[in-house]
């Protein structure tokens, strides 16, 4: 993957095909030397223990129109290449969080990407789903949730595309407010 | 930092256009947003659609993501379905590809024979 927010969306995926209804999507960076961290959880119906151990193998998907499902593979070797650490947790039923690690710092990490089109692109494809976006750094914060903007919209679509925009808009003045210079490629400048 | 406030007149002027425009029946088109889609630049090839739509004003038309399609050696696909059922597979696409569905296929109802899978399979 060429940045973090294809990884994002990728993964994304995972969630809505396990039926979830609530995704949160945090990226935090913090501490000295600076750790960017991405967790993504859903509701969705989560992994058998067997099929979680095996979940980070190549060779693992329950995808039925071919054996391989790199998903999973390829965000955790984007971690470890950049120094960082993967994890993930499941419970069936109940749901799966999926957590990586990157040192801002370190020249394999992955450039973050266009993050607030890619959740915009995923918001828009699946409204009924309640998305919670978080962004924070040691100085600045911002929250995003769908459940909020729908309240507020009473009724009108969220597809709409003023609507759209607004969300676009919101997602990547958050992003940049919080990782403006944390993050070399964001540019601060509204 | 941009409030949920602003929303409020964002739905008053949503609402005066929808009442000006019919609830109609919309064309579907179908982005493959899997890994091997992802990885194949499915997303710039998802907003090249998006994008063109809307320099061009159309609202009758729906871009939505799916998983996996199958046939992960043409990626990136997308599926134009429209309002009676019919569906064109589109196959190894790129945004200047997407557009050109844009402006033949959904604005002028020529699909772009090029691009579909059956073009490709040959």
């Amino acid at each position: 993957m060429r940045d973090l927010s294809l990884h994002i969306l990728d993964i994304a995926q995972n969630a809505i095909g396990a039926k979830a209804d609530r995704i949160a999507i945090s990226l935090t960076a913090e501490g000295r030397p600076a750790v960017l961290k991405v967790v993504i959880s859903d509701n969705g119906r989560g992994m058998e223990p067997d099929f979680l151990e095996r979940v980070t193998d190549p060779f693992t998907t329950s995808r039925k129109t071919r054996p391989v499902g790199l998903g999973i593979p390829l965000l955790k070797q984007s971690a470890e290449l950049a120094g960082g650490v993967f994890s993930i947790k499941s419970v069936v039923n109940e749901g799966t969080e999926i957590s990586a690690t990157f040192p801002v710092d370190s020249v394999d990490r992955v450039p973050a990407g266009n993050i607030a089109d890619t959740l915009l692109m995923m918001i828009a494809s699946h409204p009924e789903i309640g998305w919670e976006i978080r962004f924070a750094s040691e100085s600045q914060q911002f929250e995003f949730s769908l459940d909020d903007v729908k309240k507020a919209l009473k009724g009108v679509s969220i597809t709409n595309k003023h609507v759209q925009e607004w969300i676009q808009n919101t997602l990547s003045e958050g992003f940049r407010s919080v990782f403006g210079g944390v993050l070399d490629e964001v540019n601060q400048r509204a | 930092m941009k409030s949920i406030k602003e929303l409020e007149a964002i739905r008053e002027k949503a609402l005066k256009e929808i009442a000006v425009r019919d609830n109609e029946n919309k064309t579907r088109i179908v982005v493959g947003m899997a890994t091997c889609g992802i990885a194949a630049g499915a997303r710039q090839v998802m907003n090249a659609f998006v994008e063109e739509l809307n320099k061009r004003n159309i609202h009758s038309v729906n871009v939505t993501m799916t998983g996996c399609v199958g046939v992960c050696r043409f990626e990136p696909i997308a599926e134009v379905i429209e309002t009676n059922g019919e569906k064109t597979t589109y196959v190894k696409l790129d945004a200047e590809k997407a557009r050109r569905i844009v402006a033949e296929h959904i604005v002028n109802g020529r699909p772009v024979f090029e691009f579909t899978i059956g073009a490709a399979e040959k």
